[in-house]
């Protein structure tokens, strides 16, 4: 379980986040919704130790994250898919996929894992020789995720995988996150989407400049007529 | 000797010298690649390779025994180099890590100057390396040929571990998105680490044909030489590997042709026509050969 107490980040004197508490229980998908600069990306950058908090904690069962290298925290099975998907576009399809599962000593059930990627995505199986970089953005997000899947984990840190993505490709990646979360892959997700999110998430937590200001179950904040005034209807707030 | 005979043997000279090029300018496009780091300290790595390998001549061990340490004390220097001189600046702004292998640079050079004297010492090549090897009326260096031949192989290495193992291939995922691979697990010191000793392991092979090539060393002995790979790696497009490879070979064609086509009063001014050339491919492919004609990424 992951369990994020007043922690606090900050950027020389920009501070990102306040004071942020949040839980993710194993199986659960959260997600963590805001808007541009509120803090969701801080937030994962500090789960998979890339940027150290300045106060508060950060555990994922009894490791404490704020200490842990970035690398023991991919051990410990915390995969983080980047904003921006982030692909290594000189290297094929397969070796990034290759890249996602550099860890693991299974050769073999990484061959497997490798197949099941192939059957989620099959364009990229299609692709599999190709450079990254010659691939469209909804099949460079596909291999983001698929790369992250190679990882197993156990707790899959996804943020934006649906931004300035096609509404075919959108669903079709909401699709395999439904399919994930049946998988019971914990899944902590930062969406600009809110409404595919709040459809897809167990419970979810609102950010707004560095603070949580929101929480609930996905159907809660649903229902909750601050959400829709501030991303649904349409109001001048961007909802990005 | 025919026109013919006189191109092929000129070919194989530029061939040669190429190789050398080549492989130093490996060195330096890999760490630049992962680090955005010059690492002007590249060519000391060839220096202290072939001290350490005379220091053993003179001692009376067999030249490959000897030639082998000495490769082997460059691909140490160069670990260390990175360990103690650029982790810590690992990060940090370009251009301290630039002054960063100055100061490196200038250590080793005094360092040197300090142990072994300023004055140059003779560096006796064994008989197989100095053969000439007669094909009707060619004449062909075997240094030259041992020369193509290590580049050969270790290119053909390079390739295969770059495209075959975990770490090769996460070594061009690094130069790609460092912090991507980061996240993905992948160990980035040990990549980093990796790519310096495949770097200064060529320098030291470079450092060892080098010396018999001009026959003496001395403490500044690698300031030409990382020049010239750092003038090939510019013209391949700084960074890439490939790229690296070309620029050695074109610089080495380019050398040899001018050496071929000035007449003699001009020769002393070659290095300045070579580099007149580079700034002109500059102007119109400022990426180099390979490079792409992106901007720099934010």
């Amino acid at each position: 379980m992951l369990k994020l107490r007043g922690v606090e980040v900050g950027y020389g004197h920009i501070r990102a986040l306040h004071d942020v508490s949040l839980e993710v229980n194993d199986g659960e998908l959260v997600a963590l919704l805001g808007a541009n600069g509120a803090g969701k990306s801080s937030t994962l950058m500090t789960i998979s130790g890339i940027v150290r908090p300045r106060g508060g904690t950060v555990f994922y069962d009894d490791l404490d994250l704020s200490k842990a290298s970035p690398l023991d925290i991919v051990n410990r099975g915390i995969i983080h898919c980047p904003e921006g998907r982030r692909i290594f576009g000189g290297l094929t399809v397969q070796e990034n996929l290759r890249m996602g599962a550099i860890r693991r000593r299974d050769r073999s059930r990484a061959a497997a894992d490798m197949d099941r990627v192939f059957s989620l995505f099959p364009v990229l199986g299609e692709r599999r020789r190709q450079a990254g970089a010659t691939l469209s953005g909804g099949e460079q997000q596909m291999l983001a995720i698929g790369r992250a899947l190679m990882a197993e984990p156990r707790l899959l840190l996804l943020d934006e995988p649906s931004l300035g993505l096609a509404p075919l490709v959108v669903r079709a990646i909401f699709r395999v996150i439904r399919e994930l979360r049946s998988r019971r892959v914990t899944i902590l997700l930062v969406e600009q989407n809110v409404r595919q999110a709040l459809a897809v998430a167990d419970r979810a937590y609102v950010l707004e400049t560095g603070r949580v200001v929101l929480s609930g179950t996905g159907a809660e904040l649903r229902a909750n007529t601050e959400i829709e005034k501030a991303y649904l209807s349409g109001s001048p707030r961007k909802a990005t | 000797m025919t026109a013919f005979e006189l191109l092929v043997q000129q070919l194989i000279n530029a061939v040669s010298i190429g190789s050398l090029y080549a492989l130093m300018a490996i060195g330096l496009a890999m760490v630049f690649s992962i680090l955005r780091l010059i690492n002007f300290a590249h060519g000391d790595l060839i220096m202290v390779g072939s001290y350490v390998a005379l220091l053993l001549l003179l001692l009376g061990l067999p030249f490959l025994v000897a030639a082998a340490a000495g490769v082997a004390a460059s691909t140490l220097a160069g670990l260390l180099m990175e360990r103690v001189a650029y982790r810590p600046v690992r990060g940090a702004h370009e251009v301290a890590m630039l002054l960063t292998s100055f100061s490196v640079t200038i250590f080793l050079e005094n360092l040197a100057i300090i142990i072994f004297r300023p004055t140059s010492r003779a560096f006796a090549s064994p008989e197989f390396l100095r053969g000439i090897i007669e094909i009707g009326r060619l004449r062909i260096a075997s240094l030259d040929i041992m020369a193509i031949a290590c580049a050969a192989v270790l290119l053909a290495a390079l390739t295969l571990y770059v495209t075959r193992t975990d770490t090769g291939i996460a070594m061009r995922a690094a130069s790609q998105d460092l912090l991507a691979a980061r996240l993905m697990g992948i160990n980035v010191n040990r990549v980093i680490a990796a790519a310096f000793a495949i770097g200064s392991f060529m320098a030291g092979v470079v450092g060892i044909l080098w010396s018999v090539r001009v026959g003496k060393i001395d403490p500044l002995m690698g300031f030409n030489p990382v020049l010239k790979a750092f003038v090939a790696s510019v013209i391949g497009g700084l960074g890439s590997l490939s790229g690296a490879v070309i620029g050695g070979y074109v610089l080495g064609f380019l050398e040899i042709l001018l050496q071929g086509l000035l007449p003699a009063a001009l020769t002393p001014y070659r290095d300045a026509l070579v580099f007149a050339v580079l700034i002109a491919l500059l102007l119109f492919r400022p990426n180099g050969i390979l490079g792409s004609t992106e901007r720099e990424k934010i």
